[in-house]
């Protein structure tokens, strides 16, 4: 009897709470999509009393959802390019030797996202407030850049880890220099991670709400218009139909990341 | 100076003789690499900390409602009125009552992720984990509005069951009372623990992954029955996962302020305290204030748990 201990498989509770686990976090998320096709716009009602796709025309057509949007895709790109310069430069120097304040600074990097949004948030807006600094996407921009760079770091010093210092030395022993190592070698063996953050930093930025909640003012993001759709709702159908947006472009980025550093002791996103 | 003569190639350009003076002054190039993040977090991230703690030493004018920037203890004693220190409370129950749950509903996928899902599974298990972390947080609570609405899909489907009794009995207990689960504080806290459990698998199984086999093998040839071999082997070594995840949950709950104002009583928490000191009141010193109380919070925390030994075994 005992012998069983070992190794017999799972038993069918554990595998009945693993999977309905699963299925606890997964399906939440297909109401969303079943939402923004039901003809009922005031109320919850389930199940939707009918089924329609004007809903898709009608976010289409409404004015107040596109600066929202495209605020939100110009503070993600430029956020994520800042993360992925400043984090690229953190992990290579992290990677190189072992200096005086390293582990300081590996701690400062993760700060922003280990303590909760509302204080990196609030620190922010003490700070805009103490030197009033007027509210602009850069103010947005500075922000999300700083939560952003831990997780482009986190991808880069994982891949950096991994690479043989050899080949940086055979490199230059073949009479590369700095540059044409980095360009020719480090950056083709960096480059998927690199990616992979880019994609997860830019997901994070575009729905981001609790710290831009702070720093924006009076700006609108899209996650700001949807927090405010869902706190004083009109058409709320209109609402779903955004929501598989922000959805969408969160989703694919993560997926494409995954697989970009899947294999890897690295995989994407064990650092959110 | 002869370079024929020389095994090291002659320099050509700027390029070549920059790489000279990278390799013959390694910490040169080691300062140009970390200046950047360095400054910006310092600057950025550093300094805006350093602004919320000044910010919290000052007071509001009561008349005026303008920030006197003069430093005063004012506003931390403020902290201790009766209906902040209720906000307070309830939070850190709120936080504790998320993680607990968190653990106990974390650790069957955890455990079945680290030692039996294999090949296709085990990518399955790692992605069913990532894709909800990562996908749009306030797509996920607005799906939970959905779900718990009066009218909406549990409603639904415990009329279907005839399962809505168990809704009614939640909704009379005293402390959670509501007209349906999205406005009860139960509901929040459901809603906490959806959002933040895959927080807490994540290390979970990664500290379960590191448990040897080998181990559990001893283990059932000294004699030990399953649940002995889980009491005393599986489940300490899995302690600095718990712990870590922990520490997630609990900081991420302390600070959240769009659950509760979506799902719940609109009951206060430190999070909505601070969200609103800082905006329609206007009160940025208290709401600085506010926002220093989770970090104490976390500090105590993670001295307790440095305490109990929970990261020896990191």
């Amino acid at each position: 009897m005992r012998s069983d201990a070992r190794n017999d498989g799972p038993s069918l509770l554990l595998k009945i709470t693993a999977i309905g686990g699963l299925l606890f976090l997964h399906l939440p998320i297909l109401f969303i999509f079943l939402y923004a096709f039901t003809t009922e716009e005031r109320t919850y009602q389930f199940p939707p009393p009918g089924l329609t796709t004007k809903w898709f025309a009608v976010a289409w057509n409404r004015p107040d959802i596109w600066p929202p949007l495209f605020l939100s895709i110009k503070v993600a790109a430029i956020a994520t390019v800042m993360a992925m310069i400043l984090g690229t430069l953190a992990a290579a120097a992290m990677s190189r030797a072992r200096f005086f304040g390293r582990d300081q600074l590996s701690l400062l990097i993760i700060l922003p996202i280990a303590l909760p949004g509302v204080i990196t948030g609030m620190s922010l807006r003490s700070a805009f407030g103490i030197m009033d600094i007027p509210f602009s996407t850069w103010t947005i921009v500075l922000g999300h850049a700083t939560f952003c760079i831990v997780i482009v770091y986190n991808n880069a010093v994982a891949r950096m880890r991994r690479l043989s210092g050899g080949i940086m030395e055979a490199s230059a022993d073949l009479g590369a220099n700095s540059f044409q190592t980095f360009r020719y070698i480090l950056m083709p063996n960096l480059g998927s991670a690199l990616l992979a953050g880019g994609m997860l930093a830019f997901a994070l930025s575009f729905d981001e709400v609790i710290v831009t909640t702070f720093t924006a003012g009076q700006q609108s993001t899209l996650p700001i218009w949807m927090l405010n759709e869902l706190v004083r709702p009109r058409q709320r159908p209109v609402t779903n139909v955004v929501a598989i947006v922000v959805f969408a472009a969160t989703f694919v980025p993560i997926l494409i990341a995954y697989y970009l550093t899947r294999g890897g002791s690295e995989t994407a996103g064990m650092g959110k | 100076m002869p370079m024929t003569t020389s095994a090291i190639l002659p320099a050509k350009g700027s390029a070549d003789r920059l790489t000279g003076t990278f390799w013959r002054r390694p910490n040169l190039l080691l300062l140009l690499l970390v200046t950047p993040p360095l400054l910006w977090l310092g600057v950025v991230y550093l300094g805006s900390l350093a602004a919320l703690l000044l910010q919290s030493f000052y007071s509001i004018d009561e008349f005026s409602g303008v920030v006197k920037e003069e430093f005063t203890l004012k506003t931390y004693a403020e902290l201790f009125r009766a209906q902040n220190l209720d906000i307070i409370l309830r939070t850190v129950v709120m936080a504790a009552a998320v993680t607990l749950t968190c653990a106990i509903l974390a650790f069957p996928i955890a455990y079945y992720a680290a030692r039996f899902a294999k090949g296709h599974w085990k990518a399955a298990f790692y992605l069913g984990v990532m894709l909800p972390l990562w996908s749009s947080y306030l797509v996920k609570v607005y799906a939970w509005k959905l779900i718990l609405a009066k009218e909406g899909v549990l409603t639904w489907a415990a009329d279907g069951t005839g399962t809505g009794f168990v809704i009614e009995g939640l909704l009379s207990v005293p402390g959670l009372e509501g007209s349906s689960l999205s406005t009860s504080p139960f509901g929040t806290f459901l809603v906490f623990v959806y959002i933040w459990l895959p927080y807490m698998i994540l290390p979970m199984q990664a500290a379960l992954e590191r448990v040897p086999t080998s181990m559990l093998e001893a283990s059932a040839d000294l004699g030990a029955t399953r649940r002995q071999t889980f009491r005393t082997v599986i489940l300490p070594l899995a302690m600095p996962g718990v712990i870590a995840g922990s520490i997630f949950t609990f900081s991420l709950t302390l600070g959240d302020y769009i659950i509760p104002q979506i799902v719940g009583n609109s009951a206060r928490f430190i999070g909505l305290t601070v969200y609103q000191l800082q905006g329609t009141a206007g009160n940025i010193p208290l709401a600085a204030a506010f926002a220093v109380v989770p970090i104490i919070i976390m500090l105590i925390y993670l001295t307790l748990a440095k305490r109990a030994g929970a990261f020896d075994a990191l």
